[in-house]
């Protein structure tokens, strides 16, 4: 009984141990974006420019052509934006992660930065879809959710990507061509989902089991990530 | 040349695909005609770039389990052999489809968009894309166990990802291609019983000179890179 109440005890500090590394981690990775703000503005003005080219070249859409312009750009900002999370860290740096923590947490912390991240360039690039070339939704706050959804799944897949991409040589156009096929499911699960927000009348529970499907992807990418991860982290 | 007992059963099955598949009667459909004879070829390819892509990710687990540079050789050398015979899938899907999908009036290239939205089209098409990008990022690594690695990892994620899209995208989109529900030509009920005697053993004959050509490969790679392999086996 004192053994189990022992082991208990060690895994106990094991799982602390692992969830104080993950806040350090997912902190150090805010504490760079606030010193290196050249790589977050940098981003922003992608998103900016981005949508200043297709305001300019397509005048007034209609709301077909806004939802899948949108999801289009929100696909380019994704590798734009979670292509640095790899891309920065360097070699030597690496290696001291190596030192400090495990291939799980050290994951763990990366996906949950760049979903935040793709959150949050998610609204920005919502506020400049709206600002230049309105807002065809029939309910904005449904778009919102489904928008905030999909960039969860980019940001995902895109952070196991620039994993395996950087290893390799011309990581961020590598990342492109590793993502954009096993994107495509996702993409058009979203753009069919995005069409609930534009009034298209769905048969009942469709909209529900497109979410639940979305979501599902969204774990087996977690759970592939933790087990394939450890593989990529040795050097 | 060796030839064990798998070698002769390819060439028996695949003489037999041939002559019986072109010979045999089939059942007389008035859209297909003729044509309904492709499926002994058509559909064995996808059949067998399936099984092909399978054994890869197989080996794909076998090395980050083992480390052996050989299980490598094995997943990059089925996955060759699976996306030749995916791209035989479309040669013979294209000719099947200008006889019974094209627009006769449009000239084939341009009735090309309208084909191309197919959900097993589609599903193929990732597939291949995901292989494509498979051989990019082999080729864009230079250190060969960091290489056997980070394609093995790729391998096993893009074939994790490629199930659920193959079965979510059919459910996405209206298809006129046969077997809408799960798999064309699995159901027993899609294809004649004259067609399946010639259908079944032609899927395993594709799907074993798909093995054989391959493991012809891993063969030849594995002498190419003798000097590695001296020590270890």
């Amino acid at each position: 009984m004192k053994r189990v109440a022992e082991i208990a005890s060690t895994h106990n500090t094991i799982t602390l141990e692992a969830l104080n590394q993950f806040t350090a981690l997912l902190k150090k990775e805010f504490l760079l974006e606030t010193r290196q703000q050249h790589t977050l503005y940098g981003v922003m003005l992608y998103i900016a420019s981005t949508v200043f080219v297709i305001y300019l070249t397509i005048d007034s859409p209609d709301a077909d052509t806004w939802n899948s312009l949108f999801w289009i750009t929100q696909l380019f900002i994704c590798i734009n934006a979670v292509a640095k999370s790899f891309l920065q860290e360097a070699r030597g740096r690496m290696l001291y992660y190596y030192s400090i923590t495990s291939p799980v947490v050290f994951i763990l912390s990366k996906l949950s930065y760049n979903v935040l991240l793709m959150l949050a360039m998610n609204l920005v690039n919502l506020l400049l879809y709206t600002a230049f070339m309105g807002n065809p939704t029939e309910s904005f706050l449904q778009f919102l959710f489904i928008g905030l959804l999909g960039s969860m799944g980019l940001g995902l897949v895109f952070t196991m990507l620039a994993a395996i991409a950087s290893k390799a040589m011309q990581q961020a156009s590598l990342m492109a061509i590793l993502g954009f096929p096993l994107i495509i499911p996702q993409l058009l699960l979203l753009v069919r989902l995005s069409k609930t927000a534009f009034s298209e009348v769905f048969r009942d529970g469709v909209p529900q089991q497109l979410v639940l499907l979305l979501v599902s992807l969204d774990i087996l990418i977690v759970f592939l990530a933790v087990i394939l991860y450890p593989f990529l982290w040795k050097d | 040349m060796r030839l064990t007992w798998w070698k002769i059963t390819a060439i028996v099955l695949l003489a037999y695909a041939v002559i019986g598949g072109l010979l045999l009667p089939v059942p007389e459909l008035t859209q297909l005609g003729e044509t309904i004879r492709n499926l002994y070829y058509h559909v064995c390819m996808w059949f067998a770039m399936m099984i092909l892509f399978t054994v890869s990710i197989i080996q794909s687990i076998k090395y980050l389990r083992t480390g052996s540079i050989e299980h490598d050789i094995k997943a990059v050398s089925y996955a060759g052999v699976g996306t030749y015979l995916g791209l035989l899938g479309y040669a013979t899907g294209a000719i099947w489809a200008s006889f019974t999908w094209a627009d006769p009036n449009n000239p084939a290239f341009a009735s090309f968009g309208s084909i191309m939205r197919e959900p097993k089209l589609i599903g193929a098409a990732i597939a291949l894309l995901i292989y494509g990008a498979y051989f990019i990022l082999r080729s864009s690594i230079t250190d060969m166990d960091q290489r056997a690695r980070v394609s093995a990892v790729y391998n096993i994620f893009a074939y994790a990802m490629l199930f659920p899209s193959i079965w979510i995208i059919p459910r996405l989109l209206p298809s006129l291609h046969p077997g809408q529900e799960g798999n064309p030509a699995l159901n027993f009920n899609d294809i004649d019983a004259r067609m399946r005697m010639v259908f079944y053993p032609a899927v395993i004959g594709w799907t074993l000179l798909g093995a054989w050509i391959a493991t012809l490969k891993i063969r030849h790679k594995i002498l190419m890179e003798k000097k590695w392999f001296t020590n270890e086996k």
